[in-house]
């Protein structure tokens, strides 16, 4: 008998002394620091970019919108996926600690809630915070948003 | 038994780019898109200061014919610090003439990373996407994103009558128009590099003119012409 019948898989992430979570099927990989690459942009939460895989990931520190404080050590970053009305994209989270994966029920976030709380699990004795990493992580308001075509079209793999 | 021949590898498309340094970023642009390479130092004379443009990143017009180019200085667009821009890209198909550092190199990118949707802001006009190069990120310019609509209005608007740039809004590359400033009238050609349209007619070129700039031959078995390649 599954013992998880009734739960979801979620992975734990910490920031400094706080955790919170991220549905297990948003994640990617975890990855240990590697060079950022920056460049000028106005898009103030993305730091800068890393090269996994062959791909250019852009990194996106949310422990100030999440801890209240930017994170002066990073030991992993956590790659998920990122949802777009036209696709999904990888986004790098730095983060100060290991990740476990857990499995746990999910109580859906109230309207009181913050946008980027997509709900709140029990674990351990604590009450954690399920993240909403499309209101978490920038990305354009759909109403800008290129026609599926367009996006293709945006792909330019020259090779 | 004969095994089936392996499939027949396609041609890997590539396309030639100038890497160039602004405020000592690196950045790349298609080889297609510039038009000529200058020293900033033949170009004193042939420039006009703009009184109240408005716009800190264009402080000169470059008269080219009948046509007006705006000087846009590349570390004010980007907000980077200020520096001794040593170039000026004139780029086609547009009215700008951007001011740089100097350029890195020129090389061959064979793959155009969209610009992540994470970034939502004016770089989505910057840029066309993002390359890696020997295992450097680097942003690839849009030409026309150097000057929006809105800021070809303003500029215009600031210049007198007679001054105005004709309407349209793109420079034609017309080879027949009047020898101007940059084509002639006593400048240091050897400081000039005039790039074809044509990308592939590069290879095989005699090196540079430029002084101080080496660029390695590229191999043009497997270029494409990058124009034809959405931007």
């Amino acid at each position: 008998m599954n013992p998880h019948t009734d739960s979801e898989s979620f992975v734990l992430l910490r920031l400094a002394e706080r955790r919170f979570a991220v549905a297990a099927g948003d994640i990617a990989e975890l990855v240990a620091p590697s060079r950022i690459f920056c460049f000028p942009h106005h898009t103030k939460e993305i730091e800068g970019v890393l090269l996994r895989r062959g791909r250019i990931v852009p990194v996106c520190d949310v422990a100030a919108r999440l801890i209240g404080k930017n994170l002066l050590s990073r030991r992993f970053y956590l790659i998920a996926q990122r949802r777009y009305t036209n696709g999904t994209e990888w986004i790098a989270l730095p983060v100060t600690g290991d990740c476990e994966l857990i499995f746990a029920e999910m109580i859906p976030a109230s309207e009181a809630d913050l946008p980027h709380v997509l709900g709140w699990l029990s674990h351990d004795g604590d009450v954690i915070e399920v993240l909403n990493l499309n209101a978490l992580t920038p990305g354009p308001s759909p109403a800008i948003l290129p026609a599926p075509a367009q996006a293709l079209h945006a792909q330019e793999a020259l090779s | 038994m004969r095994l089936p021949a392996p499939p027949k590898s396609q041609p890997v498309r590539t396309e030639q780019i100038i890497l160039f340094r602004v405020s000592e970023q690196l950045f790349a642009i298609s080889s297609a898109s510039v038009k000529e390479v200058r020293s900033v130092d033949t170009l004193a004379s042939a420039t006009k200061e703009i009184a109240q443009a408005g716009l800190r990143k264009v402080r000169h017009i470059l008269q080219r014919g009948e046509h007006s180019l705006y000087v846009v200085n590349g570390a004010v667009h980007f907000g980077l610090p200020p520096f001794a821009p040593a170039l000026v890209f004139v780029l086609r198909r547009t009215r700008t003439a951007l001011l740089v550092d100097g350029i890195e190199k020129m090389t061959t990118m064979s793959r155009l990373q969209a610009l992540p949707q994470a970034f939502c802001n004016d770089e989505r006009d910057w840029y066309r996407g993002i390359t890696a190069i020997d295992q450097t990120v680097i942003p690839v310019v849009k030409p026309e994103g150097f000057l929006t609509p809105d800021e070809l209005f303003l500029l215009d608007s600031s210049l007198q009558p007679k001054a105005v740039a004709t309407p349209d809004s793109a420079v034609s590359d017309s080879a027949g128009a009047p020898p101007s400033v940059f084509e002639g009238g006593g400048l240091d050609s050897t400081l000039t590099t005039n790039f074809p349209s044509d990308p592939a007619s590069l290879t095989g070129a005699a090196p540079f003119g430029f002084k101080g700039a080496d660029f390695p031959s590229t191999d043009s078995t497997d270029t494409t012409n990058p124009s034809s390649h959405p931007q």
